[in-house]
């Protein structure tokens, strides 16, 4: 398995590498440095001389992607593509065009991000899964179809919807959360409340729906027959022999997504307050600032690779019969 | 107390538990569930604020933004102020003890009489004398031992790594502001490596100025302290001197904003050690000053605090106002020492929804009205006045308002073929197009009545704006009755035959006049906006064509002069006519020179003007002066001169001494909340409804029942 993980991460590099040069030309086919000079440099009284020292002292005067004029090596190594990214693979994310550390950013915003994240995966996993072996126990009843119908009008609705009814009725009329904010430590729990709720409450709908899915494959299978022929109780075939059986696709869903909680959610994020990396990337893109864009990028990716990968590893602990090769 | 809640809640007594749950709740209702503060908070003086973005730059070098001004303002001094209740905006020492003492000399350095024409004036001298006894706020970089050496000047590897704030470093120190510091600030203005924004203006002012940005351009910011500035100089430990080339009066409005704070040298020497800018511990995010604020926590994630002073100098709410002040309460502090507020709290608020809400629940203590809460918030009287709402009122909200200093207009590229030149027909094409556009309408209905159309390039309350008759457009307005009454449209249409396009018709390709709109408003929001201008045009037979585009596809149009109209804004620097005439400078063409004149409009009669303007004294003769080019520039339209915003703000009872200064902004320390007052609101605004929570979990058991049904019918069957 050592083998497989080592060859895993170095058929990483050459995607991280790619995913690299796509986003540096995405973003500089919309964006030339001295777009991003004037971005930076704010919108009154910015002279070309102004603008070409911006761009000497940020790294930015440097042809994009090959030097002509440079000797050697220098041809590829004295490009901004070069210089602002070969650090990105040591995860030296370097400082952003208007002067901050990314890293830094990055440490500080991640967990705020997991804070909300986590326990919306978490409550939102056991409340789907729950509700859909729950339809699927009472499958081709009149509860499935309301149920389904349920489902089908919660996925409709936008989750913007959700975020701000969610304020308008539990923060504005009942006050019993605060509308937005957040804080350190445990006080942080009362800001959490409304998010999570609304973070699970609107995922609902899909998820049900997924699960339900997964689950109707399994009921229909020989060895839940057998369990029921052993004259085990329907919960109990749903609960210990169609659960366990169905974690497989659980886990893929879920193991991939674990890495990437860290990311955030830019809606929730920026109507509840909360100081995550939801809207970092956006806030970027925005602001034309090239460093911390590649950085979340990259991050994004790697992140995305580091999922997949521990949905693979994760397979063999589930299923025995699974080895990786 | 939690032992009497575990004997009541005790399985063997359930009534008690019953009767303690129902105090519990009783209780509950008695204090803020939602308050999204800390309880101990409610006893201090805090105003609460919030923040969009987080600020670029705090490094007064090179903040040039307002939300950057916000926090910037309170915490450094430069050596002048506005007067926060005098108008117009007057300017009042800070950190300097008097105003300066100004003196023209000649090429040889002689002195020259106050009377002497501008032409011959060769250098400005500003003599500016620091007040005594002002230091700097407790900070790491002016910590020193016992024998007098920097602490933390030399950090080694592993101090750095122990700390992730600058409050991690357990000492500070302080010291008496000296001349020296605004010297050393005024050399890192020049610095290449700072890159101040004010740096190429600067050039052209401050002598020796760019001879220093050269000879230090491959040092370190460090080094500038030893290398001296020919045009600044040190008179006495609490004296110096600024010279300036020729005559610039609007030097010292410069002299009042955040650019020229003092610096400590030590700053510097600290900050540029290795290994904090990896930990965003620089100049740019801690500031230091004098100010009545420091900055006591800097995450510009989530909340940025500012709390006094400790070691502030001291300074007394302003005595005198305008007439309306005493009758409006705002004298009431006169003579007090400010600050008036211990702490201000900015939250990150990204959404104007949750703001708004926060802000009727007394969580915020002013708030802005967004479009969406216009209707919520303001009514308008069948006088035309403007009120607040039942709902503002019964909650003792104030509305405060203020024409900003600021013009946002729509203009024509002079150096385009057809609504460009200087010829009376396309002067008559533009003039048909200014009446045509009814910018009365447009603030009506996009901006709800927040603006006052523009007469000119002047907004009120800058010397120069001319009251009355005197003072509107002919071109565009009669004064019917009092008031300026737009043209009509048959006298549009007029126009328009007379410049060669009756009807709007272009008579070599006989179709409608078709005019190219170059806009960065492309959103679903902007396509009212932009229709509405279609019909404008329309009105008098021109076909507008909108082009949407990126600002930064925007910006290079206007560069290169490919755009024909555009539409832009301009928010004055400083209380002066120069700073909005220099956008219709010549020599300022953005095409020519790069410079701030988008238009490209070069009147050689407006250029010389201006030239005379620019360098005089507030007098009579200025004015005069001031309404001939407002006169040059109305006839030649190279603008729909557009609107001025106004401001319109929303605040709590509680919140005192807020009066609208749009040019000072180190306000806060005049603000003064009733703490009392707001913790007694809030409570009552607050108080969290319960029954619901039982209803819903109601509903939910009675939802069980038919599963449990189905489940046991399911069961029998199996």
């Amino acid at each position: 398995m050592i083998n497989y993980i080592i060859r895993r991460l170095l058929y990483a590099i050459p995607i991280l590498l790619g995913v690299n040069i796509l986003t540096f030309v995405l973003f500089f086919v919309v964006n030339s440095p001295d777009d991003m000079a004037r971005m930076q440099l704010g919108q009154k009284h910015v002279t070309e001389q102004a603008i070409t020292n911006w761009k000497h002292q940020q790294g930015y005067d440097l042809p994009l992607l090959w030097n002509p004029e440079a000797t050697a090596e220098e041809k590829i190594t004295r490009t901004i593509f070069f210089q602002k990214s070969i650090g990105l693979f040591a995860l030296q994310f370097g400082v952003s065009d208007t002067g901050r550390n990314i890293g830094e950013d990055i440490r500080q915003r991640m967990w705020p991000s997991l804070a909300l994240a986590l326990p919306t995966l978490i409550f939102g996993l056991l409340i789907n899964i729950s509700l859909g072996l729950v339809v699927v126990l009472f499958r081709q009843t009149y509860l499935e179809f309301s149920g389904m119908v349920m489902c089908v009008m919660l996925m409709s609705v936008s989750s913007l919807f959700y975020i701000i009814g969610s304020q308008f009725a539990v923060g504005k009329l009942l006050k019993l959360t605060p509308i937005s904010g957040f804080d350190d430590g445990l006080a942080m729990v009362k800001f959490l409340i409304l998010p999570v709720l609304v973070g699970v409450f609107s995922g609902v709908g899909s998820g049900v729906r997924w699960y339900r899915t997964l689950f109707l494959e399994e009921v229909e299978k020989d060895y839940v027959r057998t369990a029921r022929a052993k004259g085990l109780s329907e919960m109990q075939t749903m609960f210990k022999h169609v659960l366990p059986n169905a974690m497989l696709p659980i886990l893929t869903s879920v193991v991939v997504a674990l890495p990437l909680l860290f990311m955030g959610s830019l809606i929730m994020e920026s109507f509840f307050g909360i100081p995550g990396l939801g809207s970092y990337t956006i806030d970027a893109i925005n602001g034309q600032d090239f460093a911390a864009v590649r950085a979340m990028v990259f991050l994004g990716s790697l992140l995305y690779v580091i999922g997949l990968l521990l949905t693979d590893i994760s397979y063999t602990l589930a299923d025995p019969r699974v080895r990786l090769s | 107390m939690s032992s009497i809640l575990s004997k009541a809640f005790s399985v063997r007594n359930p009534m008690k538990a019953v009767l303690a749950g129902f105090l519990l709740i009783l209780s509950a209702c008695d204090s803020e569930f939602n308050n999204p503060y800390q309880e101990d908070d409610k006893k201090l003086s805090i105003l609460y604020s919030s923040f969009t973005e987080r600020p670029k730059h705090l490094d007064p070098a090179v903040a040039y933004s307002s939300n950057e001004y916000t926090f910037l303002a309170q915490v450094y001094e430069p050596l002048f102020q506005y007067h926060y209740l005098k108008r117009p905006y007057q300017l009042v020492p800070l950190a300097a003890k008097a105003m300066p003492q100004i003196h023209y000399l000649d090429a040889q350095g002689g002195v020259l009489p106050e009377t002497t024409p501008e032409p011959l004036i060769a250098y400005t001298d500003y003599i500016l004398e620091l007040k005594p006894s002002i230091n700097y706020q407790p900070h790491p970089a002016l910590a020193k031992d016992a024998k007098g050496k920097y602490v933390y000047h030399q950090l080694t590897q592993n101090q750095i790594d122990g700390i992730s704030t600058l409050t991690d470093l357990p000492l500070t120190g302080s010291r008496e502001l000296v001349a020296e510091d605004y010297i050393y600030q005024i050399k890192r203005l020049a610095h290449p490596k700072n890159q101040s924004p004010i740096a190429e203006i600067m050039k052209n002012y401050i002598l020796g100025f760019e001879e220093f940005a050269k000879a230090v351009a491959d040092k370190p910011k460090t080094a500038i302290k030893s290398v001296s500035l020919e045009g600044v100089s040190q008179i006495t430990p609490h004296q110096f001197r600024i010279r300036i080339k020729g005559k610039y009066p609007q030097f010292i409005y410069w002299l009042a904003m955040p650019f020229f704070s003092p610096m400590p040298w030590e700053a510097d020497t600290f900050y540029e050690q290795p290994g904090l800018a990896e930990k965003n511990i620089k100049l740019d995010w801690y500031p230091i000053g004098t100010g009545a604020y420091v900055l006591e926590e800097n995450n510009p994630n989530r909340r940025m605090v500012l709390s006094k002073n400790p070691l502030f100098h001291g300074e007394l709410y302003p005595t005198e106002g305008e007439d309306s002040d005493e009758h409006n309460g705002l004298l009431k502090d006169a003579g007090k020492a400010l600050p008036l507020i211990d702490k201000v709290m900015f939250i990150l608020e990204k959404e104007s929804i949750p703001y708004w809400s926060k802000f009727l629940q007394g969580y915020y203590d002013a708030s802005g009205i967004s479009s969406d809460n216009f209707d919520q918030a303001v009514q308008f009287t069948g006088s035309g006045n403007i009120g607040l709402t039942a709902t503002m009122l019964q909650k003792n909200i104030q509305l405060e308002t203020a024409v900003t200093t600021s013009i946002s207009y729509l203009g024509f590229n002079m150096l385009d073929p057809t609504v460009g030149g200087y010829s009376d027909a396309t002067r008559k094409l533009r003039q048909a197009i200014a009446i045509a556009v009814d910018y009365e309408e447009y603030i009506s209905i996009f901006t709800n009545g927040r603006g006052v159309a523009a007469q000119g390039l002047v907004p009120p309350g800058i010397y120069g704006f001319a009251e009355g008759e005197q003072g509107i457009n002919h071109y565009v307005y009669d004064w019917v009755n009092g008031k300026p009454k737009r043209k009509s449209i048959p006298e549009a249409q007029k126009l328009m035959a007379e410049a060669g396009y009756p009807g709007g018709i272009e008579p070599k390709t006989k179709a409608p006049l078709v005019l190219h709109f170059d806009t960065t408003a492309t959103g679903v929001d902007d396509r009212q906006r932009l229709n509405w201008y279609r019909k404008q045009f329309e009105k008098i037979g021109i076909q507008l064509d909108i082009r949407g585009t990126d600002y930064n596809r925007f910006q290079e149009k206007m560069r290169t002069g490919n755009a024909q109209l555009f539409n832009w804004g301009w928010n004055a620097d400083y209380p002066d006519s120069e700073n909005f005439f220099f956008l219709l400078y010549g020599a300022n063409s953005k095409v020519r020179s790069g410079g701030e004149n988008a238009a490209n409009y070069d009147n050689p009669e407006f250029n010389r003007l201006f030239e005379q303007m620019r360098n005089m004294d507030n007098n009579g003769q200025r004015f005069q002066i001031i309404q001939q080019m407002q006169e040059i520039i109305r006839r030649d339209s190279p603008w729909l001169f557009g609107y001025h915003p106004k401001n319109f703000t929303l605040h709590h009872d509680w919140y005192r001494n807020l009066k609208p200064n749009l040019m000072a902004n180190n306000v806060i320390k005049y603000a003064r909340i009733e703490t009392a007052d707001r913790a007694k609101q809030r409570l009552a605004w607050n108080r969290p409804v319960f029954w619901p929570l039982g209803l819903i979990v109601l509903i939910l058991l009675l939802l069980c029942i038919p599963a449990i049904k189905a489940y046991h019918r399911r069961t029998r069957q199996a």
